[in-house]
C-alpha cells in the first residue's frame, strides 16, 4: 500500500511549528464545554459583536443598500432607510466597477483608497498617497503579505515585542523566518526600553541573523500600552540607525482609555522628524474595521499604507495582491465609511455619535473595572489597560501550582486557565500564547463583556482565583518576579 | 545605507512568481483607459473591452435577486423587525434571512465566526453537496474561505516542504497554481492537456510526467485537476474522471479538484460530476483517497467575485493533519461572514414551490443560456480567423484559441523582447482596446501560441468585439504574413 501524500509525517514542518493560542487549546476546550451545555463567557478574542456590542446602524444601512441596489429604485425605500444612507450607498456604488459582486482593483477601489488617504492626512497633517494604500481582507492578510515579502529564510529576523499578538509569531514560523523578541517592561507599564531593543538585535546578529524589520503594536496587544511620542521617535531613530523597516500595527488606534498618551501614528512622528529620516525610514502601517468602536470583525476589512518603499518594491507587492484578485468589496465600503464618517448636520449624525460614544465610554469603564477587579485578587497584579481591548494580568502562581501543572503535563498558565474555565466558564488565553519572561505567568482576557455582566464576571474570577491560591499556596514562599 | 526592503532584498519567491491575469497587458490597458478619460481621441477606440478576467458583474451581469435580498437582510437585521420590509423583500428571502441569523450566535454578522465557518451554514452546504452528488458530506470537512484561492494556498502550504516537492498541474493552467507553488517554494510538474482531442486529459501522460519527475528526485505530492477547465473549458467525461481517481489512489497523490465552474456547462452531451461523487461511486471512501474539492461564489451563474466567498471540502485526511489545517485557518480567524452566507445560498438556492423560485430560475437560465450563446459566437468568430483554431468552450468562462503566428511576427516579437502571443495581444490592445491574456500566462506546449478571451462582454457588445478583432487580425496578418 503506497503511503499517502498527506500523512502527519509528511506535512510541511513550518505548518507543524505554528502556534496560534487565540484559537488554541483553551478555546477548543471551551467550545467542547459549550456543546455540553455549560455557559461559556468567551473572552479569548477581540470580537466585540460576539459579546453583545451592536453594530453601528449607519454603515449597516449603507451596505445593505449596496447589497440590494434594487431597493434604491423602489419609491418606498425612504420608509426603511434615511436619505443620507441612501446617498452614501449611491456614492459607493458609483465608485465600484459593477457593484459589490465584481472584483475591484487588486489594491482596492481607488475611490475608497482616496478616502483612506484623506483620513490619514486629516489625522496626521501630512499628505498621503492613495497609490501606496492597499486594502486587504483584514489587517492580518496585509501583515502576512508584507512579512512574505521580507522573509527570505531562517537567516532573516523580525523584531517582535514580547508579549505579542501571535499572528506575528505564527506568520514568521509559517514563512520560515526567525522571531527576534524584545521584551516590554511590565513594571514600567509595559514600556519599551531602547536598551532591550539594542540587546535583542545584538544577540540576534551574534547568532548570524540579519534583522530586517521591527514590529510595534500601538496600542499594544495584549498589553494595551500607548506609546508616547518620545518613544516613537526613539524607535524611528533606532530603525534608521539599524536599517530596519518599521511595521506599525495600529489597529487599536481608536481604543484609547487615558488622556496622557493619545494615539499618535508612527507616520506622523516620522514626518515630524524631517529629512533625512522622514525620507529614508521604511514604514508600513496597518489598520482595520475589526476594532475601534466599529468592531466589524466578520467583514474582514483592513489596509496597509507604505512609506518610503521604492516603486519597484510596491510593484512586487501589487503583483502578490493581484494573485488574490481583490479584497472583498463590502468590507472596502465599511472601510470607506469608517475613514469618512458622518458630519454634524447629516441626518444620521446624532445617532452615529451617540452609538460610537456609548461604545467607547463603555470600553473605558470596562478597562478600569477589569484592571481594578484583577488588582483586588490574591497574587494578581494588573497594569492598567491604556488602550486596545484586553487585560493582561500577571498571575503569581505558587510553586505547588507550578508543580501540579507539570504533573498534569501542562504549561502552568494553561493549567490555571483550564481550571478557571472549568470552574467559571470564563474562557481566556494563557499568557504563554503571547510570550512572557521565563517563570512569569499571565492570562489575556478582553474588556468586551457587557457592562452589566462585568461585576458578576469579576467576582466569579476572584472567587476562583483566591480559592486556587489558597489551595496551592504554602505560607513560606510563592513565585514572585 | 541601502534601505532594508528593495527588490534585491525581498523574498526571491515573490520576484519569481507571476500572475498574468492581472499582468503587464492589463496594467497597460488601465493606463490607456485613464488616457481616454482625459482625452477621448487619445486612442483609436473609445473604450477598453476587458476580456481578460472572469469578472462577470464588472461587465454588466446582474446578481441573482434572491441572494442579494437575503444578504441585505443579514447585513442589517433590524430590517426584519420593520413592517415596511414585507413590501420590499420577497417572503422567502425574509424567511431564509431569519433562518440564517438564527444560526449565528446573537445574530452577530459582525463577529468572527468559527474558523471553519458558521456551523449552520456548513450544514446547509453539506446538504447541498449531498443533494448534488447523492453521497453524504460532513460539515466538519468543510472550510469556508475568502474565495477558493486562499484554500488553494492553504493546501500548497501544507504539501510543499521544499523545491523537492512537486505538484502535478495541467498545462494550460489557471496561473493561481503556478504562482502559489512558486510562492511556497515547490516545483510545478506539468502534464499536458491534448489540444487535438478537445483538451483531453490522458492518464498515460500523467504517469509519464510523474515518472519523469520522480527520476529527477522530485517527490510528487498532489494532482491539480480543473474541471470544467480554465482556460481550456473542457468538461471531463466521467470515465476519464474515474481513471484520474484510480491514478491518485495508486500513486498516493492528493487530488486537488478545482470545481469552481461546476455550474458553467454549455454542451448538452456533457455533465458536471464532482470528483467526490465519482470517487464514492467507485466504492472509494476516506481510506482510499485524499481529496480536496474547491468551490466558489465567483463563477457559475451567480458571478459574485467581489464577495470573496468559497470553500474547500477535505476528505480522507487523518485527525492529526486536520488539526493542522484547522490551525492554519485559525491564524486568519475566519473568512468574511457575508461570503459565508452567500456560499450557503449558492449551495441551496430556491426550490420549486418557493415564492422566489420562478424569478430565480428565469434569472439563472437567462444568464447561463446567454453565456452558452456568447461562447458559441466567439468560438465561431475565432475559427474564421486566418491561422487561428479554437476548441469549443464546453464549460467555464473562456475561449483559448491557438494562433499560428507567422515567422515574421515571431521575429518582431523577439526584437521587442516579448513573447509572440504577448506581442499579438499588445498590438490588439493598442489598436482596438480589446484585452486578452497571452497564452504564455497559462503555459502551453512549447512553440505553440494562444490567448485567453472571456465570454463575458455583454451580448450587445459581442458583435463589436468580433468586428474589431476580425479587422485587426486581417491587418496583423497582412503586415506579418510570410
Amino acid at each position: 500500500m503506497v503511503p499517502k501524500a498527506l500523512d502527519y509525517e509528511t506535512l510541511n514542518e513550518n505548518v507543524k511549528k505554528v502556534q496560534y493560542a487565540v484559537r488554541g487549546e483553551l478555546y477548543l476546550r471551551a467550545s467542547e464545554l459549550q456543546k455540553e451545555g455549560k455557559k461559556i463567557i468567551f473572552t479569548n478574542v477581540g470580537n466585540p459583536h460576539a459579546l453583545g456590542q451592536k453594530p453601528l446602524t449607519f454603515p449597516r444601512q449603507v451596505v445593505a443598500l449596496c447589497q440590494a441596489p434594487f431597493l434604491l429604485d423602489d419609491p418606498n425605500v425612504g420608509l426603511l432607510f434615511p436619505s443620507d444612507a441612501i446617498a452614501r450607498a449611491k456614492h459607493y456604488l458609483s465608485l465600484t466597477s459593477g457593484g459589490l459582486g465584481a472584483y475591484s482593483d487588486s489594491r482596492g477601489i481607488p475611490g475608497v483608497r482616496k478616502e483612506v488617504a484623506e483620513f490619514i492626512e486629516r489625522r496626521d497633517g501630512y499628505p498621503s498617497d492613495p497609490e501606496l494604500i492597499f486594502l486587504t481582507d483584514g489587517a492580518s492578510k496585509g501583515v502576512m503579505q508584507i512579512l512574505n515579502c521580507i522573509i527570505r529564510g531562517q537567516g532573516d529576523g523580525i523584531l517582535v515585542p514580547v508579549p505579542q499578538y501571535p499572528l506575528y509569531s505564527a506568520t514568521i514560523s509559517l514563512l520560515g523566518g526567525s522571531l527576534v523578541p524584545y521584551y516590554l517592561e511590565e513594571t514600567a507599564n509595559w514600556g519599551l526600553d531602547i536598551n532591550n531593543l539594542r540587546e535583542s538585535v545584538a544577540q540576534a546578529r551574534f547568532k548570524g541573523i540579519t534583522v530586517r524589520a521591527m514590529v510595534i503594536i500601538n496600542p499594544g496587544n495584549p498589553t494595551g500600552q500607548c506609546l508616547s511620542e518620545a518613544n516613537l521617535r526613539e524607535i524611528l531613530n533606532f530603525c534608521y540607525q539599524e536599517n530596519l523597516v518599521l511595521l506599525g500595527d495600529e489597529v487599536y488606534q481608536q481604543n484609547i482609555y487615558q488622556d496622557e498618551r493619545p494615539f499618535i501614528s508612527a507616520r506622523k512622528v516620522l514626518m515630524d522628524m524631517g529629512p533625512p529620516i522622514s525620507k529614508e525610514v521604511q514604514l508600513v502601517s496597518f489598520h482595520t474595521v475589526s476594532k475601534g468602536y466599529w468592531g466589524e470583525c466578520g467583514q474582514r476589512g483592513g489596509y496597509f499604507e507604505m512609506t518610503n518603499l521604492s516603486p519597484k518594491t510596491v510593484d512586487e507587492i501589487y503583483k502578490i495582491a493581484s494573485i488574490a484578485l481583490s479584497p472583498n468589496v463590502p468590507a472596502q465600503i465599511f472601510m470607506g465609511l469608517m475613514v469618512n464618517p458622518l458630519k454634524p448636520g447629516d441626518i444620521s449624525y446624532e445617532q452615529f455619535l451617540r452609538e460610537s460614544r456609548g461604545i467607547l465610554e463603555s470600553l473605558r469603564r470596562g478597562a478600569r473595572l477589569m484592571t481594578d477587579g484583577f488588582n483586588s485578587c490574591k497574587n494578581v497584579v494588573c497594569n492598567f489597560t491604556e488602550g486596545a481591548m484586553y487585560s493582561f494580568p500577571q498571575i503569581r502562581l505558587p510553586p505547588k501550582a507550578i508543580e501540579a501543572a507539570k504533573k498534569a503535563g501542562k504549561v502552568p498558565d494553561v493549567f490555571y486557565c483550564l481550571k478557571l474555565l472549568e470552574a467559571t466558564g470564563i474562557s481566556t488565553v494563557p499568557g504563554s500564547g503571547f510570550g512572557q519572561k521565563d517563570g512569569v505567568f499571565h492570562l489575556r482576557t478582553t474588556i468586551l463583556p457587557a457592562e452589566e455582566d462585568m461585576p458578576a464576571i469579576m467576582s466569579s474570577f476572584k472567587k476562583f482565583n483566591d480559592e486556587f491560591m489558597d489551595q496551592y499556596e504554602d505560607n513560606w514562599n510563592h513565585s514572585r518576579m | 545605507m541601502a534601505p532594508p526592503v528593495t527588490v534585491n532584498t525581498i523574498n526571491p519567491k515573490v520576484i519569481e512568481c507571476e500572475y498574468a491575469v492581472r499582468g503587464e497587458i492589463v496594467i497597460l490597458a488601465q493606463k490607456l483607459q485613464d488616457e481616454i478619460k482625459i482625452k477621448l481621441e487619445a486612442h483609436p477606440f473609445e473604450e477598453i473591452l476587458y476580456c481578460n478576467i472572469g469578472n462577470p458583474q464588472s461587465l454588466g451581469q446582474q446578481p441573482i435577486t434572491f441572494f442579494r435580498e437575503v444578504l441585505a437582510l443579514c447585513d442589517h437585521p433590524p430590517l426584519l423587525d420593520k413592517s415596511e420590509t414585507q413590501g420590499l423583500f420577497s417572503k422567502d428571502s425574509i424567511q431564509r434571512a431569519r433562518k440564517i441569523l438564527d444560526q449565528i450566535p446573537g445574530r452577530a454578522t459582525g463577529a468572527y465566526s468559527h474558523s471553519q465557518g458558521i456551523k449552520g451554514l456548513r450544514d446547509t452546504i453539506a446538504a447541498g453537496i449531498e443533494a448534488r452528488d447523492g453521497f453524504p458530506a460532513d460539515p466538519n470537512d468543510i472550510f469556508l474561505t475568502d474565495g477558493a484561492s486562499p484554500a488553494v494556498h492553504m493546501m500548497m502550504q501544507l504539501l510543499i516542504r521544499s523545491e523537492k516537492d512537486g505538484i502535478l498541474c495541467p498545462i494550460p493552467q489557471y496561473p493561481l497554481y503556478s504562482a502559489s507553488i512558486a510562492l511556497h517554494g515547490g516545483t510545478l510538474v506539468p502534464y499536458y492537456l491534448d489540444e487535438a482531442t478537445g483538451w483531453g486529459l490522458e492518464v498515460s501522460d500523467l504517469k509519464k510526467q510523474l515518472e519523469a519527475a520522480k527520476s529527477k528526485g522530485i517527490d510528487v505530492r498532489a494532482l491539480v485537476v480543473i474541471n470544467p477547465g480554465n482556460p481550456t473549458g473542457q468538461v471531463l467525461a466521467e470515465e476519464n474522471q474515474k481513471e484520474i481517481v484510480k491514478f491518485c489512489k495508486e500513486e498516493g497523490l492528493v487530488l486537488l479538484a478545482d470545481e469552481v465552474y461546476q455550474e458553467n456547462v454549455y454542451v448538452r452531451k456533457k455533465k458536471f460530476h464532482s470528483f467526490k461523487k465519482v470517487s464514492r461511486s467507485m466504492g472509494y471512501d476516506e481510506k482510499d483517497i485524499h481529496l480536496v474539492s474547491f468551490q466558489s461564489v465567483s463563477k457559475g451563474y451567480y458571478g459574485e467575485c467581489g464577495k470573496r466567498g468559497g470553500y474547500m471540502e477535505i476528505t480522507g485526511f487523518g485527525a492529526d493533519v486536520r488539526e493542522h489545517i484547522y490551525k492554519l485557518a485559525s491564524v486568519n480567524l475566519c473568512s468574511n461572514i457575508s461570503g459565508q452566507i452567500l456560499a450557503s445560498l449558492v449551495m441551496s438556492p430556491p426550490k420549486a414551490g418557493d415564492e422566489s423560485y420562478e424569478s430565480y430560475i428565469s434569472e439563472r437560465d437567462g444568464i447561463l443560456s446567454s453565456l452558452a450563446r456568447r461562447a458559441k459566437t466567439l468560438e465561431d468568430a475565432f475559427n474564421k480567423l486566418e491561422g487561428v483554431t479554437c476548441n469549443k468552450a464546453e464549460g467555464a468562462m473562456y475561449l483559448f484559441p491557438r494562433i499560428n503566428l507567422p515567422e515574421k511576427a515571431i521575429k518582431a516579437a523577439g526584437e521587442a523582447k516579448t513573447a509572440p502571443d504577448a506581442f499579438y495581444c499588445r498590438r490588439l490592445l493598442t489598436e482596438t482596446g480589446i484585452v486578452f491574456v497571452p497564452g504564455s500566462g497559462f503555459r502551453q506546449v512549447p512553440g505553440t501560441w494562444h490567448f485567453r478571451c472571456t465570454i463575458l462582454p455583454q451580448e450587445e457588445k459581442i458583435p463589436a468585439v468580433v468586428t474589431r478583432l476580425t479587422d485587426f487580425h486581417k491587418r496583423f496578418m497582412n503586415e506579418f504574413r510570410d
